[in-house]
């Protein structure tokens, strides 16, 4: 009894130091190369860091008016793929009339110092884009509050 | 995402940005893990519930529908009501949210993710070690190694994590590990429009956030859980749980 | 599958994390807990009376336990990683003792308890009986068929030496899995050190009410009589412990209500809607209450043997109905409800999946054939024939 004890107990040690992956515990009670395994994932969103390389006249718009802080990807979707072969892969056209009201849609439950407008009486079913330039959204002469 | 930041980042990211056009998308070789702490912070004053950040997350990190790393709360406090505010979020704030049924009270929208935190409930719990707080402050899990035993799903008392069905893993918000390791923000900060989630370094002492924390007051959630969570809260109401 | 809500619940907590297999795992090992604990008081207490159902005890615990992993198994993700758990335990969990505790328990503290005890039997039945019987008892004496006095009196001493060992490894056991729920500070309806302990006691009652069941039915099968002495002795240890379990229970309950944290409304109002049939009905007053007050009876009048004897049976199955609403009110009940405190969800539990209720008949049934097979292989009571045969041995 005690013989198949003392077996047990060497042949699971000797199975441990076989199985346990390698890097276990070199920072920590887990797998060290799992770090770098989730640290290597591709990424999706490019950074407006990336965009503002090429699309230098766009950042000069963006960056007198309202909406400098919001980034490209914010509204345009994940870019790193167009980044990447900006001839093969083009963003898509966006539908401003979808875009805007995520954010400016009159809604009580937001901020009250947050510009919000209800769409339909505002524009009267006019994309917002025929007043407002959504890179720099003040007023474009012609149109009306 | 203030332009103080921005220089900070900046000449990381195109370090990184070489290694992604080479296809060869892999740690920035300038990033040491002892040099960064890393936390995140909220400024609910700002969040106008757009959702920006849950589909930006989704779409970075693929997580499957009806799953959430990060999801946005909408609350209602009727005048005195804290202890029984009004709260929802469908589908996790994806698709924003629709005016409230009833107008008046209090109203504002709490993002919420992954606290990371330094004493975190979910890495004490995993059985075999398949969950931990990396070196600098992450909270990850090793899919390779995870047994989905569920127990850091029970543990986790911000409802953080959840089963992947088609890794029948553990899962959980990476803080995009693989971004900020290159020198980008995090996908939710990427795209949120008002600057309400900054990234923040707690360890780069240039990093806005200390500025910040030294002159307003942040609360994160669940205090008496004593959990050290990273995740700061600016305007945080005590209705909020 | 849309899983109705009430309230509000965090998004990712909608879908219920531990099922019904997790409700089963704790009642199979409370069951080996306490048949080994009952087992332990004739050994070690020696109590006399309880004799007659030591060694179906230390069977019902075997049987038990062999099946108490499966549904743990049946309920991860990767079972084929779980392994793991004895290649790297995370120190700090309480579920990484798990598989080390299991084996210790298995291992070093039933299986060689029974191999001790039934040691002689096992080389008299080598000699006695032919074929594949033969061979396999062969095997079991591991070589070892000294069956002199000298060497049965040592026999005695090392079981007697392993059964004091085994009653802390029995408490640990379980309380390990009291354990698991108790230490989860971010759920409230777990959190509590007296968890622990209160698995343990009701692991006790529903071990002891297997047995004396057990006892009665197998006797009643075999058309012998029942040794009403035992019955006796065995139903008032039943009863001591369960006062003790429900006290336990009663005191973490009015805790609950006199300090009335900031979950209290919300669990409160569980207990009166989604949990109240289960909870209220099933566990405490059908459960708990009725069998303790059936078994407060028979200690108190003077009633026939025969209306003892279905007291008991009443008084065992509403017990171990009351033990598993226990079990099934800590897991799912503690999964119910939001930890925001604002909303509830609701348990869908499945037929014919890996995790549903025909799986968790399966495996209810399945210890109940094991122990069959053990019971055939080594007869838990002096075989009639066997001494006939092996008189003069």
């Amino acid at each position: 009894m005690a013989a198949v004890f003392l077996v047990g107990v060497l042949a699971f040690l000797g199975l441990r130091g076989l199985l346990v992956p390698r890097s276990f515990g070199q920072y920590g009670h887990y797998r060290g190369d799992a770090i770098k395994e989730i640290a290597a994932l591709p990424v999706s969103y490019a950074g407006h860091q990336v965009c503002e390389g090429c699309h230098t006249e766009v950042l000069d718009v963006k960056s007198k008016g309202m909406h400098k802080g919001v980034a490209c990807e914010s509204c345009h979707g994940p870019q790193a793929k167009h980044a990447d072969d900006p001839a093969a892969v083009q963003p898509a056209k966006l539908d401003t009339a979808v875009l805007c009201v995520r954010c400016h849609a009159a809604n009580s439950s937001r901020p009250k110092n947050f510009p919000q407008v209800g769409a339909a009486e505002h524009s009267g079913g006019e994309a917002c884009n025929t007043c407002h330039q959504p890179h720099s959204p003040a007023m474009v002469a012609g149109g009306s509050q | 995402m203030t332009r103080r930041q921005l220089l900070i980042l900046l000449p990381a990211a195109a370090v990184a940005w070489e290694h992604i056009l080479a296809g060869t998308p892999e740690a920035s070789p300038n990033y040491t893990m002892s040099e960064h702490w890393w936390g995140m912070l909220m400024d609910i004053t700002k969040c106008i519930g757009c959702g920006s950040c849950v589909r930006a997350c989704q779409l970075e990190n693929h997580v499957p529908d009806g799953y959430y790393r990060t999801w946005v709360e909408r609350y209602q406090v009727l005048d005195w009501t804290v202890e029984t505010p009004h709260v929802d979020s469908p589908d996790g704030g994806k698709n924003g949210f629709p005016p409230p049924k009833e107008v008046g009270g209090k109203n504002f929208f709490v993002p919420k993710m992954c606290n990371q935190c330094a004493d975190s409930p979910c890495t004490q719990v995993c059985p075999v070690g398949a969950t931990f707080v990396t070196p600098d402050g992450v909270v990850l899990v090793d899919q390779k190694y995870c047994l989905g035993c569920r127990y850091c799903v029970q543990a986790c008392p911000y409802g953080c994590r959840f089963i992947n069905p088609s890794t029948e893993t553990a899962n959980k918000c990476t803080l995009c590990y693989h971004r900020i390791t290159k020198g980008l923000t995090t996908a939710c900060c990427e795209v949120c429009p008002t600057g309400t989630r900054q990234l923040a370094d707690l360890k780069n002492p240039k990093d806005p956030i200390h500025e910040f924390l030294k002159n307003h007051s942040v609360q994160v959630l669940k205090p008496h859980l004593a959990t050290k969570s990273k995740c700061f809260y600016y305007g945080l109401d005590g209705s909020v749980r | 599958m849309q899983i109705p809500v009430e309230g509000f619940m965090y998004p990712n907590e909608v879908e219920l994390q531990w099922s019904v297999l997790i409700v089963l795992y704790p009642f199979l090992t409370g069951l080996v807990a306490g048949a080994f604990i009952l087992a332990s008081l004739e050994r070690v207490f020696r109590v006399e009376a309880v004799k007659p159902t030591y060694r179906l005890a230390l069977l019902t615990a075997l049987a038990f336990l062999i099946v108490a992993p499966l549904p743990l198994q049946l309920h991860l993700g990767h079972p084929e990683r779980s392994f793991e758990m004895y290649l790297t335990p995370h120190a700090s969990s309480a579920m990484s003792m798990f598989g080390f505790v299991y084996l210790w328990y298995l291992l070093a503290v039933l299986v060689l308890e029974i191999w001790l005890d039934y040691r002689r039997d096992i080389v008299v039945l080598s000699q006695t009986t032919t074929g594949w019987r033969r061979l396999l008892y062969r095997m079991l004496t591991l070589g070892s068929t000294n069956v002199s006095a000298r060497s049965l009196a040592i026999d005695e001493r090392v079981g007697w030496i392993v059964t004091v060992i085994g009653i802390p490894s029995a408490f640990l056991l379980h309380g390990y899995v009291g354990f698991i729920f108790g230490s989860i500070k971010a759920n409230p309806w777990w959190s509590s050190p007296l968890m622990p302990v209160v698995f343990i006691f009701s692991a006790m009652v529903s071990g002891v009410a297997t047995v004396m069941l057990l006892y009665m039915l197998l006797n009643r099968l075999r058309g012998e009589p029942i040794d009403m002495r035992c019955v006796d002795t065995v139903a008032k240890y039943l009863f001591y412990t369960f006062i003790i379990d429900f006290s336990l229970e009663m005191l973490d309950l009015i805790h609950r209500i006199y300090e009335a944290d900031e979950s209290f409304r919300s669990l409160d109002f569980m207990v009166h809607t989604k949990l109240y049939f289960p909870h209220i009905v099933v566990q405490i007053l059908l459960g708990t209450v009725t069998p303790i007050v059936l078994l407060a009876l028979t200690q108190v009048v003077k009633l026939s043997e025969t209306l003892r004897r279905r007291i008991y049976v009443v008084a065992g199955i509403l017990t171990l109905v009351g033990i598993f609403a226990m079990r099934w009110n800590v897991v799912i009940g503690g999964q119910l409800f939001s930890k925001s405190f604002l909303g509830y969800t609701t348990y869908k539990m499945g037929w014919v999946t890996r995790e549903g209720l025909l799986t968790a008949i399966v495996l209810s049934i399945l210890p109940v054939v094991f122990l069959w097979i053990l019971v055939k292989l080594l007869p838990p009571w002096p075989e009639r024939h066997t001494v006939t045969e092996t008189a003069g041995d």
